[in-house]
């Protein structure tokens, strides 16, 4: 019984049984193509995922991260075309690091500044977006002008296999890269100090500043790695699909933060975990994908995933009373 | 002669100008018990900060082991020994007890990474050290206030301390608890280490200390063994006044007893009272009294419509009700004060006119739209009679004083018209002169305008003078009915203690 | 105990509100000092009486739902699920040269009343999650303005419904007595949303639960009952500025106006709102408004892109937020 207590085992229990219904309306879902398929559109939105999971632990709420995403991959390829670079793991730091100074700045106007988070993301976000389309440009760069080294890199395959009609498909091996990030934010949250100073801010942040944590490193830790992580996964993103788009992953915060809190992580923070967080994106993704499978019209999208907002919010609701009774 | 482990000598603080603190001395000696009593606001809250280094004292000096420390910090306090348990406890819900446990010795020791076999090892020691026995992997929001409390002070002790500082550590336990607790503060104590217990309960303080420091306004009123005092001299000493031998005669109008007004029958609700059974009549202020869990905030929410759910007969001058809401409580004639003025009954940012009104607007708006000059004038009105010292209605409520608070929310309930009032705790933190005013204001609405008052109290000089009657509360049931006017003091004091 | 401090925050109240106005007549000297002979032209504030009112409406729903420490982001969602369904309505039952000729003024009223309908439902559903069943506003309202927005997506399967009766178009576009109907429009909705919120019961309620929800309890005030009402009256006013918006730019679409959330936002905030409940006025966030459009219409002046104006808008946010805390330490 005592598993059934922990949210994950649930939330686990809950996606099987989503998987199993699915595969009943259309066996097709159980083919490896499409579980594949379904697998590499996780890596992106996981990433930023785990990144949103430190904000709500921490008590806030992130909405700049897809400007972030979008500023930091678009910047730096614009970079390499510039000077004509053609490394992978130089243009991932740059990204990595311009997402990080974005989230710097998120961290000093929620810590010193004693702001409401959601409002000063909602700021930062639009301030970065405005200056990337107003200043930096709005032209895509596609598959022509892309820098072949990212393209070949976000190609990698771990696995490749050949359909009956001759055609190849794979598991990308983009799925180790989103493994190690997890893998790094857990060993974060369970086994450092900081990390155990997020739950413990997002439990009593008065309690936290009396036993002595210093906050502001706290918070600079969250929003940064928040950015960061958002940079990194933007300009991955972009290798995968072979297109840079200043212009990409609006509206995306709704679905992510969607997918955190269906992960189990309170909004008023203190709450979550990586795992968590894996089966919610996880889940999200899927019924998203799942979508086209059941032969239901692409533009329903948006209405599901509100109403998986919704019934997912009113769910913890009900469960936190409950847990309270 | 041992040198006292810490001294306040000549202590004076300010606060932007308002004297919050003058001349006091204090001493507290290796292992000893020391209990620091007063009323709320007294100033007892700013000695402890200055213990601890949260506030600097702006006279007079603090010696640790007899050497002064100028300028002491938190840091340095703690380091010295010097340990707070503050109301709240500072504990992290969401966290586990053993972490809660060993996340201060991991920062002291700034450690980057977390072992989690240390820490429950860590945590393990600790509770052996209090000898009780909590499960290490309980979330601490999930553990009652006693076992929160335990938390606390296990942490407390894990670094070092010397001296325990305790604020109010019985306001929300219930007696078997408080009992528990004073069995873990001898146990401290027989491991050499001080308590100051800080506390306005006089049976408390009689039992556990050793010596006893009783300020009020800011000074020091008197100091020595406990064994030299008693209730009535902690009391004079506390409040300044010599408890007068004043009683609250209800005088039933001559010919028919008056039709009772408030008449409760056998009001049940699981888990929280049984069987009550009481008749109110205009004009009565019938104590009640209990301890902490008794159900007498349970049976007062009920009245309000906020507790539903429980069976029995509730009649309000002859008409059987069944009160589903706070709305038909409040139709029904039924006001209640609540024990938390500031977090549930005052808006303390809004002006003293809206904090006075926000129960009666609707009464005097049409289609919504709010008879603006009839309402102003009823405020100003009640502002008057109240005498709420106050140049205008418009000031926010915040920055009256405790008693004028009290008067604001008394005044709300007088504007909708009550018949029955229910206070809960009807003068905490409020002052002297204030408490006194606040009482003749209840006495008056009871003989003058024959309300029903039913007065929830743990002031046992507050129920013996107000009151006629007087109805001890225990595990949800009424278990004994004074009368006020040959009860003294001691007597109903003797009688909560006897209540375990 | 501190009569000082008393009249300081007596002054306050009326401090924010000069500070406002100080702030606006900042904007308007350096606009016109950086356009001198474009930014002072009849025409440019005719336009702006044009354009402002959509995002005032939708900045004083945004008040509204803040009074109680809540939040609406559903309210463009809202708006332009508003329009669609009118539009929808038209193109249902008119012809293609009755769109165009006909004033067709009975079936607009029926357009008015399913755009305002719409926001009422909205806003109910709103209202049911937050009130009723406690929801976070936040995630409350991220989750319906997604619906509301998917909604209008399924509904015109992407792209914009273009072609509104001549007499919708007159709400947006039209003027009377020289001047523009939505200006007038706003100028009515705003007067009464103020009266609502300074005389009413519901306002004063309203106030009273976003300053302490607990209180409000135990003082008997209809909390839920409040609390969803204010969010009907923001779902209302959000179709309204649906309405303003698809009769001025003649068509609806499922993502127009997005950067209107941020905006609302921002006025709010900046209109002297405290996120966290209990305190907002109407004339706080007319004056806001005002500001910052006469800030964007002077940028667009000097021909910057729409970009670089939100741009501008995030970092006034983000302004306003820092000096605001400076003066509260000070």
């Amino acid at each position: 019984m005592a598993i059934l207590q922990r949210s994950e085992a649930v939330i686990a229990l809950i996606l099987l049984t989503a998987m199993v219904v699915i595969g009943l309306i259309n066996p097709a879902f159980w083919n490896l193509d499409n579980l594949f398929g379904l697998v590499k559109s996780n890596v992106v939105i996981g990433i930023m995922a785990l990144g949103v999971l430190l904000v709500l632990l921490s008590g806030g709420i992130d909405v700049s991260f897809p400007a972030f995403a979008a500023a930091a991959l678009y910047l730096t390829i614009k970079a390499m075309l510039a000077t004509g670079y053609q490394g992978v793991v130089g243009p991932f730091v740059l990204a990595t690091l311009i997402g990080l100074a974005f989230g710097a700045i998120n961290a000093l106007f929620v810590h010193r500044f004693k702001m409401i988070p959601l409002i000063v993301t909602l700021g930062t976000g639009s301030m970065v977006r405005g200056f990337l389309l107003g200043v930096v440009g709005t032209s895509m760069i596609n598959i022509n002008m892309m820098p072949p080294a990212l393209i070949d890199f976000a190609k990698t395959d771990l696995v490749t296999m050949t359909q009956p009609d001759g055609s190849q498909y794979g598991l990308t091996a983009m799925v180790l890269v989103y493994g190690a990030v997890a893998l790094l934010i857990h060993l974060l949250l369970r086994y450092t100090i900081i990390g155990r100073s997020i739950y413990a801010v997002g439990g009593d942040a008065e309690a936290a500043r009396r036993v002595g944590f210093n906050l502001r490193t706290t918070m600079l830790v969250v929003y940064c790695t928040a950015g960061a992580l958002a940079g990194f996964a933007g300009l991955l993103h972009s290798s995968m699909i072979w297109l840079a788009n200043p212009r990409d992953f609006v509206g995306l915060e709704l679905d992510v933060i969607a997918a955190v809190v269906l992960g189990g992580a309170s909004i008023f923070g203190g709450r979550g975990s990586v795992l968590g967080t894996i089966l919610g994106v996880f889940m999200l993704v899927m019924v998203k994908n799942s979508l086209i499978i059941m032969k239901v019209d692409t533009t329903w999208q948006r209405v599901v995933v509100g109403v998986i907002v919704i019934v997912a919010t009113a769910a913890t609701v009900w469960r936190d009373r409950k847990r309270r009774a | 002669m041992t040198e006292p482990l810490i001294e306040l000598r000549s202590i004076g603080k300010r606060f932007a100008g308002v004297r919050a603190l003058e001349g006091v001395s204090l001493a507290i000696m290796p292992g000893e018990i020391h209990c620091l009593a007063g009323e709320n606001g007294s100033g007892k809250s700013t000695i402890i900060k200055i213990m601890s280094g949260v506030y600097k004292p702006d006279e007079g000096e603090i010696r640790i082991d007899g050497k002064t420390v100028p300028g002491l910090t938190t840091r340095e306090s703690i380091r010295h020994g010097v340990q707070v348990i503050y109301q709240d406890f500072s504990l992290f819900g969401n966290l586990t007890v053993a972490e809660n446990l060993a996340l201060n010795t991991a920062l002291r020791e700034r450690r980057k990474f977390v072992n989690w076999r240390g820490v429950r090892a860590l945590a393990r020691r600790a509770l052996e050290r209090l000898d009780v026995d909590l499960d290490l992997d309980a979330e601490v929001g999930s553990l009652p206030t006693a076992g929160k409390q335990i938390v606390a002070i296990a942490r407390a002790l894990m670094s070092d301390a010397r001296l325990l500082i305790m604020d109010e550590p019985t306001t929300a336990l219930t007696r078997h608890e408080v009992d528990a607790l004073f069995r873990i503060v001898h146990d401290i104590q027989r491991q050499g280490i001080a308590v100051l217990f800080v506390s306005h309960k006089m049976r408390e303080m009689l039992e556990i200390s050793e010596r006893l420091t009783v300020i009020r306004n800011g000074r020091k009123v008197v100091e020595g063994p406990t064994g030299d005092f008693d209730e009535a001299s902690i009391t004079r000493a506390m409040t300044g006044q010599d408890i007068r031998d004043e009683h609250y005669v209800w005088i039933p109008p001559a010919g028919a007893a008056p039709a009772p007004r408030l008449e409760m029958r056998g009001l049940t609700l699981p888990g929280a009272f049984e069987d009550l059974t009481l008749t109110l009549r205009p004009g009565e202020i019938v104590g009640l009294s209990g301890l902490l869990g008794s159900g007498r905030t349970d049976m007062a929410l009920a009245l309000f419509g906020l507790e539903t759910g429980w069976t029995g007969e509730l009649r309000i001058d002859g008409e059987p009700l069944r009160l589903r809401s706070v709305q038909e409580a409040i139709r029904h004639g039924v006001a209640y004060v609540p024990e938390d003025r500031l977090t549930e009954g005052l808006f303390l940012n809004q002006s003293i006119n809206r904090n006075m009104l926000a129960s009666s607007y609707e009464e005097h708006a049409r289609l919504s739209v709010i008879d603006r000059p009839v309402v102003n004038d009823l405020a100003q009105r009640m502002i008057a009679a109240m005498h709420i010292a106050t140049p205008t209605g418009e000031k926010p409520v915040g920055q009256l004083s405790g008693g004028n608070q009290q008067r604001v929310v008394i005044a709300r309930w007088l504007l909708t018209d009550a018949r029955v009032l229910i206070l809960n705790g009807p003068t905490v933190g409020v002052d002297v002169g204030s408490k006194a005013e606040i009482h003749r204001i209840i006495r008056g609405l009871a003989r003058d305008k024959g309300l029903s008052v039913l007065m929830i109290s743990d002031d046992v000089p507050e129920l013996v003078q107000n009151c006629n009657r007087i109805v001890l509360m225990h595990r949800g049931r009424f278990v004994q009915e004074l009368d006020a006017a040959t009860t003294t003091e001691e007597q109903v004091g003797d009688l909560l203690k006897g209540l375990r | 105990m501190k009569p000082a401090l008393d009249t300081r925050a007596l002054i306050n109240r009326e401090n924010n509100i000069a500070q406002l106005i100080l702030i606006t007549i900042l904007i308007f000297v350096a606009m016109s000092a950086l356009n001198p002979d474009k930014f002072l032209r009849f025409y440019n504030f005719e336009s702006i009486t044009y354009i402002f009112p959509e995002l005032g409406l939708l900045s004083i729903a945004m008040m509204i739902a803040m009074l109680t420490g809540g939040i609406d982001l559903s309210v463009v969602g809202i708006a332009n699920l508003s329009g669609i369904l009118a539009g929808s309505f038209f193109h249902a039952v008119l012809t293609r040269q009755q769109l165009s000729a006909d004033p067709a003024i009975p079936q607009v009223l029926v357009g008015v009343a399913i755009a305002l309908g719409t926001g009422l439902v909205a806003g109910a559903l709103n209202g049911l999650l937050i009130a009723r069943l406690k929801i976070t506003p936040i995630l409350a309202t991220m989750g319906t303005g997604q619906l509301f927005t998917g909604l209008a997506l399924v509904i015109t399967g992407g792209p914009a419904i273009a072609g509104f009766p001549k007499s919708w178009a007159f709400i947006g576009n039209g003027a009377l007595f020289r001047l523009a109907v939505p200006f007038l429009i706003f100028l009515v909705v705003a007067g009464l949303i103020a009266f609502l919120l300074s005389r009413t019961v519901f306002g004063i309620n309203l106030m009273l639960i976003g300053t302490n929800p607990k209180a409000a309890v135990f003082a008997g005030l209809r909390t839920t009952r409040m609390i969803f009402f204010s969010y009907v009256a923001t779902g209302v006013l959000g179709s309204l500025a649906g309405i303003i918006l698809s009769g001025r730019t003649n068509a609806a679409k499922a993502d127009y106006g997005t950067s209107y959330l941020l905006q609302a936002v921002l006025i709010a905030v900046l209109g002297g709102t405290n996120p966290a409940g209990g305190r907002g006025t109407v004339l706080g966030v007319s004056i806001a408004v005002l500001a910052l459009m006469l800030l964007s219409s002077g940028f667009q002046i000097m021909r910057f892109s729409i970009h670089l104006i939100d741009f501008i808008w995030g970092a006034f946010l983000l302004l306003v937020i820092a000096i605001n805390t400076y003066l509260n330490r000070k």
